[in-house]
């Protein structure tokens, strides 16, 4: 399992899910867990997906997502999971 | 299962309160590069460099691109050049040469520095450390991307003040050979006692001979995370603060080792130290100058400043070990003037004194740090000081060092640029009192009594 993070930031609009949903599908991602808050019409949003089985290196997996976060003006980061799990679990 | 609230945070800590992982450093042992040709040396040196190093680079960038996390500096530390070169060099332009083969190989493989042209004199000086001591000044001169350091005294062996007195000189002359560039040549050279073998941290990285072949080392950093979590918990008690600076040192580090071992596993090198040091950076928020404030003190320099930075780097270190599964270095908080924002401030509003910054260095690690003094400061001046340091680091059982920049041609009040990662200094007060006649004896100040302890 290649646990990664996903996160989205940035002005809430019709869509955000649907189409970084569109490029995980594209790329054999496999979504584990989402969660989502909307604030003030701002949007915060996390993934943890499986890359196992993804077509692209993880670079230009990343690299792909975002521009679909710039087409929307979202922030996306995308992070190998250990960095959280390390800082945050004993 | 990780939650949003904890990602979150990290990337806060990354993208707002400058978490980043300050330096991979590659310990390369150049012992077996040594002979009795300088041609054949220099070769062979270059050649083991760019054989292990190569890929350094490459690596810490995309290990930064896979976390989120930047890997701000990858580096490399050398066998003191003093001992592989002690074979083939009889000059100082021999020394000279080497200096000019790591700064090309550095270039080449694109690290920002190469940390090692260094000599170990704790007891006394071969003719091969005397002479790569004596080419320090030509060497910063004529190199862009070397670090250099002696080691003048330890606990074990006391102090060696013929090299003490050396190296006041020898930091006058680096002075002058860079004047064009502000002295900058002594920025990138520290004296030390009681130098570990380990550091990542330049100026003073080296590959110390108890070292292996390669060895992955890596200093963490993140002032700005801990002075970021003391404002939300301002005005608690000491418990309060202490177990703050504890939990957060602790997330700080985990991601160093984190980072320590993809490289170590990347690279196919063994890992060797993680350093537990706050390391400031010029940036606005970067500071462990702040940090001292958010404690509870006007500006560094106040009384009670000794015991706030003692506090501040004992709880470092106490939530560190915890994270990471070697833990060695400097692993300190470090307080270099000319690096941190809040120290320049204290010492343009006349808070922060170089006696001062002198006690502080009792209870950190790493001594008087980039501080810029006027050009007209005789030898022995700088010599004092350092042997001032040695004493505290010699007598106490940790490292000390002495960075200072008599800066060529400028006086107290004015200000030095360094740029980049060495940031600008305020020229600061040196007592004008001399210390010429001690500072002319001959031999060497003996090692401690380990009783007795007052």
């Amino acid at each position: 399992m290649k646990k990664t993070i996903i996160t989205v930031i940035g002005r809430d609009t019709v869509g955000i899910l649907a189409k970084v949903c569109t490029y995980l599908a594209k790329n054999k991602v496999n979504i584990l867990d989402i969660s989502q808050t909307v604030t003030g019409g701002y949007f915060n949003m996390m993934m943890i997906v499986d890359l196992s089985e993804c077509t692209k290196s993880f670079d230009a997996f990343s690299m792909g997502l975002e521009r679909i976060g710039a087409s929307l003006v979202l922030k996306t980061n995308c992070q190998k999971a250990e960095i959280f799990e390390k800082m945050h679990r004993v | 299962m990780i939650n949003l609230s904890e990602v979150t945070e990290t990337n806060k800590m990354i993208a707002e309160e400058n978490l980043d992982v300050r330096t991979i450093t590659m310990g390369i042992s150049l012992l077996d590069t040594a002979s009795s040709s300088l041609d054949a040396t220099c070769k062979a040196i270059y050649d083991k460099l760019l054989k292990y190093a190569g890929n350094l680079v490459e690596t810490g960038d995309a290990i930064g691109r896979d976390f989120g996390v930047p890997v701000i500096n990858k580096r490399i530390s050398i066998t003191p050049i003093a001992m592989v070169g002690s074979s083939c060099c009889k000059k100082t332009s021999d020394f000279v040469k080497i200096a000019k083969t790591l700064d090309k190989a550095a270039k080449k493989i694109g690290v920002n520095f190469i940390g090692g042209y260094s000599a170990i004199v704790s007891k006394g000086m071969t003719r091969a450390d005397e002479l790569l001591i004596r080419s320090i000044p030509e060497a910063m001169a004529s190199t862009e991307r070397i670090c250099s350091s002696v080691n003048v005294g330890s606990t074990k062996t006391g102090i060696d003040m013929d090299a003490v007195r050396l190296m006041g000189e020898i930091i006058k002359e680096a002075a002058l050979k860079t004047k064009k560039a502000d002295s900058i040549g002594c920025a990138k050279l520290v004296i030390l006692c009681n130098a570990p073998d380990d550091n990542p941290f330049m100026a003073g990285a080296f590959h110390g001979v108890s070292e292996g072949d390669v060895v992955i080392n890596v200093g963490v950093s993140g002032p700005g995370v801990v002075n970021h979590v003391l404002k939300s918990i301002r005005g608690a008690d000491f418990e309060t603060l202490c177990e703050t600076i504890k939990r957060t040192s602790f997330k700080i580090t985990r991601v160093g080792q984190l980072v320590a071992q993809e490289a170590s596993a990347r690279l196919g090198v063994p890992f060797g130290i993680i350093d537990l040091s706050l390391a400031p950076t010029p940036a606005i928020g970067d500071s462990v100058a702040d940090i001292l404030k958010e404690i509870g003190l006007e500006h560094p320099g106040a009384p009670g400043t000794t015991a706030a930075l003692a506090l501040l780097n004992d709880q470092v270190k106490k939530g560190g070990v915890m994270a990471s599964s070697y833990v060695g270095g400097l692993s300190g908080a470090f307080i270099p003037v000319s690096e941190d924002q809040g120290m320049i401030d204290a010492v343009n509003a006349g808070a922060l004194t170089i006696e001062k910054l002198e006690a502080m260095t009792c209870v950190c690690s790493v001594g008087l740090d980039m501080i810029a003094i006027p050009g007209d400061t005789p030898a022995s001046s700088i010599s004092g000081i350092i042997a001032d340091e040695a004493a505290i680091g010699m007598i106490n059982q940790k490292t000390t060092a002495v960075r200072i920049i008599p800066v060529a041609g400028k006086k107290v009040g004015d200000t030095v640029e360094f740029g980049g990662l060495l940031g600008r200094a305020p020229v600061m007060n040196v007592s004008k009192f001399s210390c010429e006649a001690m500072i002319s004896r001959r031999g060497r100040i003996p090692a401690p009594i380990h009783s007795f302890k007052n």
